[in-house]
């Protein structure tokens, strides 16, 4: 069996007494689109974390492309192709938007070791930041300030950065938290779009999407992996039921 | 930058004529001080334009920035001391031992953030202070004079005061010009980003630590360059020159003329001193007067004066 594009071998970190994850094992295969869904504090945000490199696990490992990078700090797994997105909109927010994402390009284009030229105006930087723009559809917006946009430009900015890093793994946590219908469908919209091109690991709320999207989803429940398989086993099984779908698999949003 | 006239950039070249203008004003008027004291003023400026990349771009808050003109002050006392007098020998020096110095203290300052890292520069700074009072072959406390100032083979003769004026102004100039393409460069970005969300540069694949190391080497290369002219300026280097306060005085400089732009701390290092010049003249109890006006300006001109003069550019 080939390996996966991402695995996780016994994944665990307490935080104090709370147990955020639990022995996790997981996989995602390269172009597959792998959603992980759980009732709040069922550790979705801490496996992100340890995966992108910001929370470090009490044990385990996390392997990506087949190599042991459990020891690695975020700037060097982004380099190698992870890119996340946050689930509380984190941006430079005295930059324009189009200076955001330009940094998210010039991230990925060797050492800025470079004192002398304008960056501002280097096309090199500036054309395919305005192309992530376009794609989530905020290229009307690139000059404003992000201070001065709204919850849902954020959010859309956010999806912009982590895909000008050209990420072979895209790490999103609730993409469409607090986005309007219209935006959430953008959103769907563009994922949908992405699948194939690369692998994502998506955190979401929204059920509808997430059954709509995902090829693969994985439960997590206190910390620890209660199902993993196609979409329609999950909707069948009857632990999942029990523990978290329930009602929301009518396609409600879980608060 | 564009060179548009609007009040803000007038304001700024109306303050870079009349600093041009100083030496002449003097040679006609025969006012050794005023020249003294402009001399003293633009050393200044440069020594908080080389505090604000860091701090103000960088977001590093270093409460140490003394220690660097202090250290660039003493390369050049203790090389003039032991005989060497060639300024091509104790220029390059200084910026090699501030650069070296600036190295250490932000290798281990910036593993840490917020209050910690002020504490730890502030530490570094007062360790740089008692060790040069602990100098005795070079004055200990009661500090060393210089009895030559810097020589270039001819080129320029430091103890012509105008020539000196002028020099520092140069170098001024230069200096602002230098950091203004730095920090719009790829490097001042990834610095202006990881003061703005550290994070976040980490998560899109920069690693943060080193930008900032660089960049807080920088700033205290210029800055011991600026304890070089003025050690040259007062013929004399003690201990004092490196006390808390002077790191004090740097910060309440950028803070004043503005942190956001490379020219604010020039402006705020003119104001600053010529309102101490002029108060200090007026009462002796000038620091009551002083002190209000500066929070005055923190508290309803955020962006200090130079932030001011752009808003009311924009109208």
């Amino acid at each position: 069996m080939a390996e996966p594009l991402l695995r996780t071998e016994g994944l665990s970190k307490q935080f104090g007494g709370i147990v955020a994850s639990d022995d996790v094992a997981l996989a995602v295969e390269a172009g597959e689109l792998h959603a992980v869904i759980g009732p709040n504090g069922a550790g979705k945000t801490t496996l992100i974390g340890e995966l992108a490199g910001d929370i470090e696990p009490d044990t385990g490992r996390v392997f990506f492309d087949g190599q042991d990078i459990t020891a690695w700090r975020a700037d060097r797994r982004s380099a190698l192709g992870l890119a996340r997105s946050f689930q509380v909109t984190s941006l430079f927010l005295d930059f324009t938007a189009l200076d955001n994402v330009a940094l998210a390009v010039q991230a990925g284009a060797g050492h800025s070791f470079r004192f002398w030229a304008d960056a501002r105006r280097d096309p090199a930087l500036r054309e395919p930041a305005r192309a992530a723009l376009a794609g989530v559809g905020l290229g009307a917006r690139a000059d404003l300030l992000v201070s001065a946009m709204s919850h849902g430009e954020h959010r859309l900015l956010e999806l912009a950065m982590a895909l000008a890093t050209k990420p072979r793994l895209l790490l999103l946590d609730e993409p469409m938290a607090g986005l309007g219908p219209e935006e959430s469908a953008r959103v769907v919209k563009m994922l949908r779009g992405l699948k194939g091109s690369l692998a994502i690991l998506l955190i979401e709320h929204d059920m509808e999407a997430v059954f709509a999207l995902a090829d693969r989803i994985t439960v997590l429940f206190y910390g620890r992996v209660i199902a993993s398989g196609a979409p329609d086993a999950i909707r069948a099984d009857a632990e999942v039921r029990k523990a978290y779908l329930g009602s929301a698999a009518t396609g409600g949003r879980d608060g | 930058m564009s060179a548009r006239i609007t009040p803000r950039n007038a304001a700024v070249a109306g303050m870079l004529a009349i600093l041009a203008l100083v030496p002449v004003y003097c040679a006609a008027t025969g006012s050794a001080f005023a020249l003294s004291l402009f001399t003293r003023i633009v050393i200044f400026a440069i020594a908080a334009v080389a505090l604000n990349l860091a701090m103000g771009f960088g977001g590093m808050v270093s409460f140490g920035h003394a220690a660097f003109l202090g250290l660039g002050g003493y390369v050049v006392g203790i090389l003039a001391k032991e005989g060497v007098g060639s300024g091509f020998v104790q220029w390059p020096l200084a910026l090699v031992v501030s650069g070296l110095f600036a190295l250490g203290v932000g290798s281990l300052s910036l593993r840490t953030r917020g209050v910690y890292f002020i504490m730890i520069t502030l530490a570094f700074a007062q360790m740089a202070y008692y060790v040069a009072s602990g100098l005795d072959r070079y004055g200990g406390d009661d500090g060393l004079t210089i009895y030559h100032r810097s020589t270039f083979g001819g080129v320029i003769d430091l103890s012509n005061k105008t020539q000196f004026y002028y020099l520092c102004l140069a170098l001024l100039v230069a200096f602002v010009y230098l950091v203004s393409r730095l920090v719009n460069s790829r490097f001042g970005l990834v610095i202006q980003g990881a003061r703005s969300n550290e994070r976040r540069m980490r998560a899109i694949g920069f690693p943060t630590f080193r930008y900032k190391l660089v960049c807080f080497v920088i700033s205290g290369m210029l800055c011991g360059l600026a304890g070089v002219l003025l050690a040259n300026h007062t013929d004399f280097i003690s201990p004092a020159i490196m006390h808390w306060t002077r790191s004090g005085d740097l910060i309440v400089m950028a803070v004043l003329g503005g942190m956001g732009s490379v020219m604010g701390p020039a402006i705020g290092a003119v104001t600053l001193l010529l309102l101490e010049e002029w108060l200090s003249r007026v009462t002796e109890y000038w620091p009551m007067i002083l002190g209000p006006l500066i929070l005055l300006v923190v508290l309803f001109a955020r962006g200090g004066i130079d932030g001011l003069l752009t808003r009311l550019s924009r109208g």
